[in-house]
Parts: structure tokens; C-alpha cells; sequence
């Protein structure tokens, strides 16, 4: 039971990080931030622009690969491995 | 040989081989009709997600619509593919881990109520049929366009062929032609755009092009913000929404996403909860190859278009604007009568009409490419609409004949009897959808608005709560649901269709356009859920047992 609570404390901590990432390049950099990020170039993009349209979603596909890593070696670390 | 002769080839083909695999995917249990029998490999598991995915919509109309939009269009990007980082990380295993059949299982198993499971069950076709429709026309209008056959017929050869497979196979059959239709829509997808991006900046890979410099040394983007800045239109790069009204619809389509029916039961075919979040994963980078492509589509055909058209005399246009022309995707009218064609913001002086589907459906006779790629542009369109039609036919089916005739009109059914109702309702849906795709109501568009509202308001908080907040008790779920769903109804009815006193853009509350009023509906309905929580007894100890096991993966059977 306690080693249920455990594993599910690590999972939530994991997904708060994971999360807070995810709101940061989408609706920060993309978003909020995005006039302020223009000022500055990647290559021929604005950068803001950039993150909306481009980088944003490359780091969306990252998180979810992290977190599967991340989930399977806690699953085999809690010895729930199906 | 000419367009329609590749066309019927390629199109021929195609359907040949869905054909085929519908005959070798034949199922005959319940567990393999709703869920593929839960064996599906998450590769091809997050392959049939990204078909199912992406619709007509995203295939022919999206980078169109980004191409006008801009920085605006940016809404789409981002909300349709970060609705699958929250599936990964907050529905998917967990769904996949309570291990029944649909979504309304899961909330009215979770809520132990089947007043719940009827709202969800409501909210699951009412969302499927909407979409459903703008598939099935979607269909047909690829077939009138490419093979000039009546958009009637189009529907109905397209109509014939779902139903086939989604008939005899179910969600197996579905899966695997998911599969194949990821392949011939991506292909279709890419071809044009890498020779466009060549074409223009000389990088065969367009995310990288979309960067890069034209032939004359300037930035593609800094290029296209000139060009708008001189034809009086908004800087591409900057859009014309408000900041509040982007960050609403990002957040509505993202939670949308991920609370569609038809996309998160694809989670429930996969064997373990391991296998969830990795076809999460692979989904979303097989979806991601085409949503970070068409944005650089859309920049390259904006800057291509203006400077093809933009002050150029009306007997020297390019042989494909003459084409079109005939189709009526764009429009020309010489207002001031000079001889030479203004593109311009000004809509007084304006003298060009442009449908956004022009930008992928031209493309790759912009471009110059052999008739077999415009072939199979058509192929792809196809691919698109009916792979997402026959997910959402699926959800109607299992809705049907799993939620409301076995869990509640007749539980004592057998077997065969419940696989037998839901080829009966799968028939049915297809000919309603057909109906639809004939007769068009003429607010589709505007009830794909409504569909993720919906989605974002009802389903996700729905689920989320159930997962992570133990003490959530029916009374908090139910309450909320309704107070989520009643509030975005009446907001789109209100503003969108004009009814119950109507308004326009000014009278909208905060600046919220419709389209992105399913996150207030969201965040309403965890406000009320939580409230009403407090005020009401805990869940009986058993669903309390539930959320302990669905958190934890373990064995599953």
C-alpha cells in the first residue's frame, strides 16, 4: 500500500515537471511571450513565431518520450512490470 | 498519361488494398470488434491514431487555412497536437489500464451511475456525428474534383467502402487500414511539399526550408511579411486575433483533442499500459510530421501565390490558375478594368477571391510535378477522410450497441446478439453519415467548434477528475459535466449560430470567440465538480478500489 503511494507521488511529480514544460513552449513562448521572443532570429524565423508554428511541437513529441522513459524505469524500479 | 487516368489507378489501388485487408481482419467476438481484441502493436496502434487523427480537414484544408491565417493559424498547429501530450501523460495508461470498451464505460463505471454513462453516451455521438459529416463530404468532394464525378456518387462510393470494412472487421479492420491510410496520406502529403521547398529555397526538408532563404538572398518569412506589409495585409508573422482569444483556442483544441471518443479509444486496443503511453508517443511524432510540414507549406504557397498573381496581366496567368479557375477555387473580377490583376488587403480593390483547399490541392501543379503526384494528392484526401469516418463510425457503433443496449436496455444479451447490434448500428451510422454527406446542413463548419467544446467541457475534466481525484463522487462529476456542457452550448448557440439573442465579435465575454470558449467550459465544470464534492459523501469503497488500480500497471486480465 505504502509502495503504491510512493509510485503514484513519483508519477504525479513527474507529470507536474513534465507538464509545466509543456505550458511553457506552447502557451509561453508561443503564446504569451511570443512579441517578446520575435526580437530575436533562428535562422530566417522569428523566434516566437518560431516556437508557434515549429518547436513547440517538437518538444511536445520529446515530453511524452521522456515521460515513457521516465515511467518504465520506475515501473521496473517498483517491480511493476506486466 | 493524363490526371484522371492516374487518379483512377492510384485511387483504384488504394481501395483495392482496404479491401483486402478488411477480408483478412474479419472478426467474430465483441472484444475484437470494439477493441481489435486488445493485441494491436503500439507502432501500429500510434500509425492508426495518426489516421484516425487527422481528417479531411487537417489533410486538404489546414495548411490552406494557415496560409491565410499566419500567425493565427498557429492555433491549429499547437492545439492539435498538444492535446496528446496531455493523453500520454493523463488519460492513456489509465484509460488503457481500466481496460473496458469506450469512454462512457469508463465514466459510468468511475461514477457508478448510468445517469453519467447517458451523458456520456449522448456526448459521444452528438461529437461523432458532427464530425462524421464533414468526412463523409469530404469524400466526395475529392472524388468530384479529381475524377469529376457527381459529389453524390463520390459519397456513396466512399460510403460503400467504410462500410464494408468497419462491418466485417470493427475496430480491427479499422486499424489495420488505419495503418495503410497513414502511409498513403503521409506520402501523398510529403511528395509536393519537398519539391516545393527545393523549388523555393533549395532544402529538401520544408520544416528546414520554411527558414531558409529564397533564390534572391532574403528570408522566406521576412519576404512574405514584406509582401503582406505592401498588399496592405496583416504581417504574416504576427496574425490579427487577440492574445486572450489565441490562448483560449490553443487551450480549447488541446483539451478537446484529447478528450475526443474516437481518438482515445484507440488506446484501449494495445495489451499493456506501457504500450498506451508509447503509441502516445509514436502518434504524435507520425502526426507531427505533417503539422510541422504544413506550416512551411502554407509560407511557401502564400509567397508563391502572391507573387504569381500580384500585378501580372490577365492573359499572362500560369496554366494551373486557369485550371482552377474552372472549379471556382479562386475567383477573379478586374474591378478598375486595367488588364492587370490586384491581390490586395483592401477588400474594395481587391479583384481575387482564393478557397483556402487551393494551396495543398494545386500544389503540386505549382510545382510543376508529374501528373501521378496530383494523382495522389487524391488518393491521400481520400485516405484522410475515410480513415477518421470510420473511427467515428466505430464510436457510434460501440455507443450504441455496447452503452446503451447492453449496459442498459438489455444487459442479458449474448455475445453474438451484442456483436450482431453493433454491425446493425455501424450499417446504420454509415447511412446516416451518408445522408449528411449528401445533404450538407450548412453549419458543418460551424458545429466543429461545438464538437470540441463539447469534448473540452464534458469528457477530459470528466476523466481527469475520475483518475487522479479519488474522493471525485458522482454528485461533483455529474454536476460538473452538465454546468460544463450547458454553459458551452448556449455560449456557441449564442455566438455562433445566432440564436437565443445572438451577437457579434464585440458582445463576445472577455474576447472569447466561440471557438475557444470550451476551456472556460472546462474550467467551469472543475470549479462546480470540486464544490459540489465537497458538499456530498465520499465514493463507495469499491470505485475508491478502482482508481487505486487503475493508477498502478500491473497485470492486466
Amino acid at each position: 500500500m505504502n509502495k503504491q503511494k510512493v509510485y503514484w507521488s513519483k508519477n504525479l511529480k513527474y507529470i507536474g515537471v513534465l507538464m509545466s514544460i509543456w505550458f511553457v513552449v506552447s502557451f509561453g513562448c508561443g503564446i504569451l511571450l511570443k512579441d517578446f521572443l520575435n526580437n530575436y532570429q533562428l535562422g530566417g524565423f522569428k523566434l516566437g513565431f518560431w516556437f508557434a508554428q515549429q518547436g513547440a511541437i517538437y518538444v511536445f513529441v520529446l515530453l511524452i518520450f521522456i515521460y515513457v522513459l521516465l515511467m518504465n524505469r520506475l515501473d521496473k524500479d517498483f517491480e511493476l512490470e506486466e | 498519361m493524363d490526371i484522371q487516368t492516374w487518379t483512377y489507378i492510384i485511387v483504384g489501388l488504394t481501395f483495392t488494398l482496404y479491401i483486402g485487408i478488411a477480408i483478412w481482419t474479419r472478426v467474430g467476438t465483441t472484444k475484437g470488434f470494439y477493441v481489435a481484441g486488445g493485441g494491436v502493436s503500439p507502432l501500429a496502434n500510434g500509425m492508426a491514431t495518426a489516421a484516425d487523427w487527422m481528417s479531411a480537414a487537417s489533410f486538404i484544408s489546414m495548411a490552406g487555412l494557415i496560409s491565410f491565417m499566419g500567425y493565427d493559424g498557429s492555433v491549429y498547429l499547437m492545439g492539435w497536437t498538444g492535446g496528446y501530450v496531455l493523453l500520454a501523460l493523463l488519460l492513456a495508461p489509465y484509460l488503457r489500464k481500466f481496460g473496458k470498451f469506450t469512454v462512457p464505460d469508463f465514466i459510468g463505471d468511475r461514477y457508478y451511475s448510468n445517469y453519467a454513462r447517458s451523458v456520456a453516451v449522448i456526448c459521444a455521438l452528438f461529437v461523432s456525428f458532427t464530425y462524421v459529416a464533414g468526412q463523409m463530404r469530404g469524400v466526395g468532394v475529392v472524388f468530384s474534383r479529381f475524377l469529376e464525378v457527381d459529389i453524390n456518387l463520390g459519397v456513396i462510393l466512399g460510403t460503400g467502402i467504410v462500410f464494408f470494412y468497419a462491418v466485417m472487421g470493427g475496430m480491427k479492420g479499422i486499424t489495420y487500414t488505419q495503418v495503410a491510410q497513414y502511409c498513403v496520406l503521409i506520402f501523398a502529403f510529403m511528395v509536393p511539399a519537398i519539391f516545393i521547398s527545393i523549388m523555393m529555397t533549395g532544402n529538401p526538408i520544408p520544416q528546414l526550408g520554411f527558414g531558409d532563404q529564397l533564390s534572391d538572398g532574403t528570408y522566406l518569412l521576412d519576404k512574405l511579411d514584406g509582401l503582406h506589409a505592401e498588399l496592405g495585409f496583416a504581417a504574416y508573422t504576427d496574425g490579427s486575433k487577440s492574445l486572450i482569444d489565441v490562448f483560449f483556442i490553443t487551450a480549447a483544441l488541446m483539451v478537446g483533442t484529447a478528450g475526443l471518443p474516437h481518438v482515445i479509444v484507440r488506446f484501449f486496443t494495445v495489451p499493456k499500459v506501457k504500450d498506451a503511453r508509447i503509441s502516445a508517443g509514436y502518434a504524435l511524432v507520425f502526426i507531427a510530421i505533417l503539422y510541422t510540414t504544413a506550416p512551411a507549406i502554407s509560407a511557401f504557397a502564400r509567397t508563391n501565390l502572391i507573387e504569381t498573381i500580384h500585378n501580372k496581366p490577365y492573359d499572362k496567368l500560369p496554366s494551373w490558375v486557369i485550371n482552377w479557375k474552372k472549379t471556382g477555387l479562386i475567383e477573379f473580377k478586374d474591378k478598375n478594368r486595367d488588364g492587370i490583376v490586384q491581390y490586395l488587403g483592401d477588400l474594395s480593390k481587391n479583384e481575387v477571391k482564393i478557397d483556402k483547399d487551393i494551396i495543398v490541392l494545386a500544389n503540386p501543379e505549382i510545382a510543376k510535378l508529374p501528373n501521378w503526384v496530383i494523382a495522389l494528392v487524391a488518393a491521400g484526401g481520400l485516405a484522410a477522410a475515410l480513415s477518421t469516418a470510420a473511427g467515428l463510425l466505430l464510436v457510434i457503433s460501440t455507443s450504441v450497441a455496447h452503452d446503451i443496449i447492453k449496459k442498459q436496455w438489455k444487459p442479458n444479451i449474448s455475445e453474438k446478439e451484442e456483436l450482431m447490434w453493433a454491425r446493425i448500428s455501424a450499417g446504420g451510422a454509415v447511412i446516416i453519415a451518408a445522408y449528411f454527406g449528401i445533404n450538407p446542413p450548412d453549419y458543418v463548419a460551424a458545429t466543429v467548434a461545438l464538437a470540441f467544446g463539447l469534448a473540452a467541457a464534458s469528457f477530459f475534466p470528466a476523466i481527469v477528475l475520475g483518475v487522479f481525484f479519488k474522493r471525485m463522487n458522482k454528485e461533483g462529476a455529474i454536476s460538473g459535466m452538465i454546468a460544463g456542457l450547458l454553459f458551452t452550448i448556449f455560449y456557441i448557440l449564442k455566438f455562433k449560430f445566432g440564436l437565443l439573442g445572438g451577437g457579434n465579435q464585440n458582445d463576445w465575454w472577455f474576447g472569447i470567440s466561440p471557438e475557444g470558449i470550451g476551456t472556460l467550459g472546462m474550467l467551469i465544470n472543475l470549479f462546480t465538480a470540486l464544490v459540489i464534492m465537497k458538499f456530498t459523501p465520499p465514493p463507495p469503497n469499491e470505485v475508491q478500489k478502482i482508481v487505486e488500480n487503475i493508477r498502478i500497471p500491473e497485470k492486466i486480465d
